[in-house]
């Protein structure tokens, strides 16, 4: 028998850039596997929904493949380790401004549109770049990460999770927001650990190597 | 907010980056992904690759390069030239690459910036354009759009030009001017300065860059988000850890590059 070696699924729900978490993986030494089939989405040791996508169209391919109940109730609900990138925070919340979706909801609270104006000046949105990352709470996923540290964002919108207490990491953008959050087995980052450098690739390999 | 980026600019052809780039460091010249890697080890907040290659039968090796930088690096990087078509960008960020970078084939096909943003978001959209002083008394901007690598004038007005790529879901702008380019005498920072101060999409100065100071003014009168930086770091003449401490002791906010070594468990 072949020893069974740790698997992360990758869930494909046919967005942009899924290539670059298993690549950023590949590097790590991780292997990993991209599927949108719910058999193997459970039985995968670790599940990562990454990517670039409106939070309309994201919920309506994960609910055409089927797969809303099996990560809100199987994945997320089991508590098997999660971590959610980018649009992968931003459905996990009950309802986006983006495209008005109803989102998976396990976590309260709603996703919001940057402002347009701040202090009477316009502000430029999307966010594209570097911004500073401020880690509000300890977490194993932070660890050996300097704090601050700066981390790759592209987004229109950020989470506003109801329970402030599991904003795990804040960024200023115009407004303060949530950048990370975490409950239990579950994490995610609205930057991209897979473009931000040696910091994001250390959070990824936090990540992968956290106890369940 | 966001710390300005400063991009370094490879222009590959037929596989291979061109202009006698030379480095202090070991890296085998000419090689993208070598450099790539080497951009990124620096502090690069992001790269851009030009393929330079015309004909379209070389496209292909172009793919073969985005493929193995992403393999290589890890933050986001645009790939630009010759792409005409939504199969083109397709392609490129299919291979890896985070946003592609549009430029003559936007403007004889302003809907390709459309069709590109439907299709994979305006954040993956770059509008670049080569802008020129050349006197045109309808280019109210002072800047007129050139395509076909600076050899056909438009007669489009710039900042016109900036503000419909805006408006058609280009995510960024890159500005640059066909009159600095290779100078070393500073980025046009009053093209510059028009666009960024009208749009609300991110602008990135292009074309000139000589000197720290250069950037030091793109970031600041010149209202940039990003710098592209070619011959300034490519000689070795400033590399890209020299540039970052100058701008943030002159007040610009910059990611410091973090080197971090997993202890052994």
């Amino acid at each position: 028998m072949i020893p069974c070696i740790a698997m992360i699924a990758i869930v494909d729900y046919r967005a942009g850039n899924l290539t670059s978490v298993a690549r950023a993986l590949e590097h790590l030494g991780h292997r990993s596997e991209i599927t949108d089939r719910a058999d193997r989405i459970c039985a995968a040791d670790r599940v990562i929904l990454p990517g670039v996508g409106a939070a309309g169209a994201t919920m309506a391919n994960l609910a055409r493949l089927g797969l809303v109940e099996v990560l809100r109730d199987e994945v997320i609900g089991a508590g098997r380790p999660f971590l959610g990138i980018c649009i992968g925070i931003q459905v996990l919340l009950e309802r986006s401004e983006e495209d008005d979706a109803r989102c998976l909801g396990v976590i309260a609270g709603a996703v919001r549109r940057f402002p347009a104006m701040i202090d009477g000046r316009p502000l430029k949105v999307p966010q594209i770049g570097w911004n500073r990352v401020y880690q509000r709470r300890a977490h194993p996923i932070f660890e050996g990460i300097p704090n601050p540290s700066y981390f790759y964002f592209v987004n229109s919108y950020y989470p506003a999770p109801a329970d402030p207490s599991l904003v795990i990491a804040a960024s200023d953008y115009g407004v303060e927001f949530c950048a990370a959050l975490a409950r239990e087995n579950l994490v995610a980052t609205q930057f991209h650990l897979e473009k931000s450098g040696a910091v994001g690739l250390r959070m990824l390999d936090n990540f992968c190597r956290m106890n369940a | 907010m966001l710390a300005k980026r400063i991009i370094p600019c490879l222009d590959v052809r037929a596989g291979k980056v061109t202009k006698g780039v030379q480095f202090l460091a070991n890296v085998d010249v000419g090689d993208p992904v070598a450099m790539a890697r080497y951009y990124y080890e620096e502090g690069a907040d992001e790269l851009v690759f030009y393929d330079i290659t015309a004909s379209n039968e070389r496209r292909g090796i172009m793919i073969d390069v985005v493929r193995a930088v992403a393999r290589e690096i890890f933050i986001p990087f645009s790939v630009g030239g010759g792409l005409r078509t939504l199969e083109d960008m397709r392609a490129v960020l299919l291979a890896g690459a985070e946003k592609v970078s549009i430029d003559s084939g936007a403007v004889r096909n302003p809907a390709l910036i459309a069709e590109g943003a439907r299709a994979f978001g305006s954040q993956c959209i770059v509008l670049s354009m080569q802008v020129k002083r050349t006197g045109n008394p309808n280019c109210a901007s002072g800047c007129e759009v050139i395509i076909d690598g600076g050899r056909t004038p438009t007669g489009r007005d710039a900042l016109e030009w900036a503000c419909e790529g805006e408006r058609l879901g280009a995510g960024e702008l890159c500005i640059n001017s066909i009159d600095r380019d290779g100078t070393k005498l500073g980025y046009d920072l009053e093209i510059t300065r028009s666009i960024s101060a009208r749009v609300s999409i991110p602008v990135i100065a292009s074309g000139g860059a000589g000197e720290p100071k250069h950037l030091l003014a793109a970031f600041t009168s010149g209202l940039a988000d990003a710098a592209i930086v070619a011959s300034i770091v490519h000689y070795g003449e400033y590399p890209i850890p020299q540039l970052k401490r100058y701008l943030r002791d002159n007040g610009v906010e910059i990611r410091e590059a973090v080197s971090l070594e997993r202890s052994a468990p």
